[in-house]
């Protein structure tokens, strides 16, 4: 990252992935970063963009300063076209409503398998994290865009346990498991935006951030990542950044 | 003493379980101890609501207070009431897709300490499959299949409770969730009649199927209407009388998490917890369920522990829903 930049590393991701967001689509946001980024999407180039919450909330449009603890609160529920079961709402997505899936991550492998559930033998974890939510149906049945720190840790080989499967072994084996729609689209970092091949589906750096080396997206990447000719981001502007702070004026999410 | 299994059972002892209960239209309004004696240790509890929103609070109070042990508890995203339900020994297995508080409080390091010691089980399903598993619960068949969970860990960690099978009409795989139907399900509302007809405003989360799988249902209201007013908006009624076993009156019946259009989140409150359990877990909740849950002398007098200044708080947030 930039350094001495007038932004945190989350609003860098919030900034980052809400670009990504197209007007007109539907997408499934997560909490915290997710949220804020939609959310930002909608103020800046995305007015039609139809946010879904698994709380069971359709089309909402959340209010600066009333972040939401999940998206269980009523908070979610502003200005939205449709409140429904949770149940309904996750089944928007198996039935094929949904665009995009967008969450965050605490562990993903070269092949974007998500893991949020355990650090270490699921049997005996040295962390028991707090577990998929709607993670493991959303990446199940739609195309993902995560978002999360670079960090070495962070980027593993082969995560300790697939909670939100990726393209699982790569090839073909995420169709051949039962999953034949959706998959890993892009993963939004503090240091670059990554793709995954075609066809290995192996993540591939895309785009690096103003001021970012590859050799340092390398450093940060526990497994050899490929490049594929490579772009650079443009810098957060100033009113992308007072728009997430507008939203976020406690730095609930963006700290 | 077993746990409660939380595989479908035959379709013949459903079936029987529904036909003895008194499903006439009665009055059952009662006490949160006289309901909190329906349930049996060992049983399978299932909790409405979601993460922090109309969490049965005064339910789980009563049910703490009342030593009940070894409960499975399902829910579809458990918060902080599972921390109090491990430290308190009312239960040793929650069933649920997500478990801490919340995302801006980090990782319940009570569900940790609980969980990584292994004396208690925290059983993963995802949140689709949660809501499917009751769904199918409701619809009185044994499974539900799903696209979901397919070529996963959780799938895996689960994998004597599934069935992969390939389906008959498109060749397709598909996983089969079993149904889950609780023996007691605890849902608060904002309001009910004095027959257990249950008006729900705003988010619904899994409620509806919860209350038809379940062979008991406990249901806590913000307050108490009469069966006109009922009759003058029946399609506000999204839980239907015959369900309903119990229908207690508790104002503030989820503080301090939020009751749509009441109150949102005590945050003060669940501020101070998370800070005292990330210091010392084991004492941090043991000390609160002194404090909040062993103590006091009745609800209201729980209430008054959360504080004037911060119930007015809440309450004004809450209300502040249909502000334009």
């Amino acid at each position: 990252m930039i350094e001495g930049a007038n932004h945190t590393s989350s609003e860098l991701l919030a900034i980052m992935s809400a670009r990504i967001l197209r007007d007109g689509q539907v997408v499934f946001a997560g909490v915290g970063v997710p949220l804020l980024a939609a959310t930002l999407a909608q103020r800046l180039h995305a007015p039609g963009l139809t946010i879904l919450f698994e709380g069971g909330v359709l089309g909402p449009f959340v209010v600066p300063g009333e972040l939401p603890p999940s998206t269980n609160e009523q908070r979610c529920t502003r200005k939205a076209n449709m409140i429904l079961p949770i149940t309904d709402v996750l089944l928007l997505l198996q039935r094929g409503y949904v665009d995009v899936g967008f969450m965050g991550g605490a562990q993903i492998d070269k092949y974007g398998n998500l893991n949020s559930s355990y650090i270490g033998d699921p049997s005996n974890p040295k962390i028991r994290l707090p577990g998929t939510g709607g993670g493991n149906d959303i990446s199940s049945l739609t195309q993902m865009i995560v978002t999360m720190k670079h960090e070495r840790r962070r980027f593993v080989e082969k995560v300790d346990f697939v909670t939100s499967p990726g393209f699982l072994d790569g090839g073909t084996s995420r169709a051949e498991a039962g999953l034949p729609a959706g998959g890993m689209f892009k993963v939004v970092t503090d240091l670059a935006i990554l793709g995954f091949d075609p066809v290995t589906r192996e993540m591939v750096v895309e785009a690096l951030h103003p001021g970012v080396t590859l050799n340092e997206v390398r450093d940060n990447t526990s497994f050899d990542i490929k490049a594929n000719g490579i772009e650079t981001t443009e810098s957060p502007t100033d009113r992308e950044l007072s728009v997430l702070q507008e939203f976020d004026p406690d730095r609930i999410y963006t700290a | 003493m077993g746990h409660a299994s939380t595989l479908p059972k035959t379709y013949q002892k459903l079936r029987d379980e529904t036909a003895v209960r008194d499903r006439s239209l009665r009055e059952k309004v009662m006490t949160l101890e006289e309901a909190a004696s329906f349930v049996s240790d060992g049983e399978h509890v299932a909790i409405g609501g979601c993460t922090m929103s109309r969490t049965p609070i005064a339910m789980l109070w009563a049910l703490i207070r009342s030593g009940r042990r070894k409960l499975t508890v399902s829910r579809s995203i458990v918060s902080t009431e599972g921390d109090l339900l491990y430290a308190s020994g009312v239960s040793d297995h929650i069933i649920t897709s997500w478990f801490s508080q919340g995302i801006v409080w980090g990782i319940s390091q009570v569900m940790r300490h609980f969980t990584e010691n292994h004396v208690a089980k925290f059983e993963e399903w995802s949140h689709m499959s949660m809501g499917l598993r009751y769904r199918a619960g409701a619809m009185g068949i044994p499974f539900m299949p799903t696209r979901s969970m397919l070529g996963s860990g959780v799938r895996d960690v689960v994998t004597e409770s599934v069935k992969e099978m390939i389906c008959p009409y498109t060749d397709d795989k598909l996983l089969l969730l079993p149904a889950l139907n609780p023996d007691t399900a605890l849902i608060h509302v904002q309001r009910a009649d004095k027959y257990g007809n249950a008006q729900l405003d705003g988010l619904q989360f899994m409620d509806l199927d919860i209350a038809m799988a379940a062979k008991r249902v406990i249901l806590t209201t913000e307050r108490i209407i009469s069966n006109d007013q009922i009759r003058r908006t029946p399609d506000q009624t999204k839980i239907p009388f015959l369900t309903v076993d119990a229908v207690v009156e508790a104002p503030f019946g989820a503080a301090p998490h939020e009751c749509y259009g009441n109150y949102e989140p005590f945050f003060s409150h669940l501020g101070a917890y998370a800070e005292a359990t990330r210091r010392d877990p084991v004492a941090g909740v043991e000390e609160y369920l002194n404090r909040y849950y062993r103590e006091p002398k009745n609800w209201a007098d729980y209430l008054s522990l959360l504080g004037v200044t911060e119930l007015l708080d809440a309450s004004r947030r809450g209300r502040s829903i249909v502000n334009d």
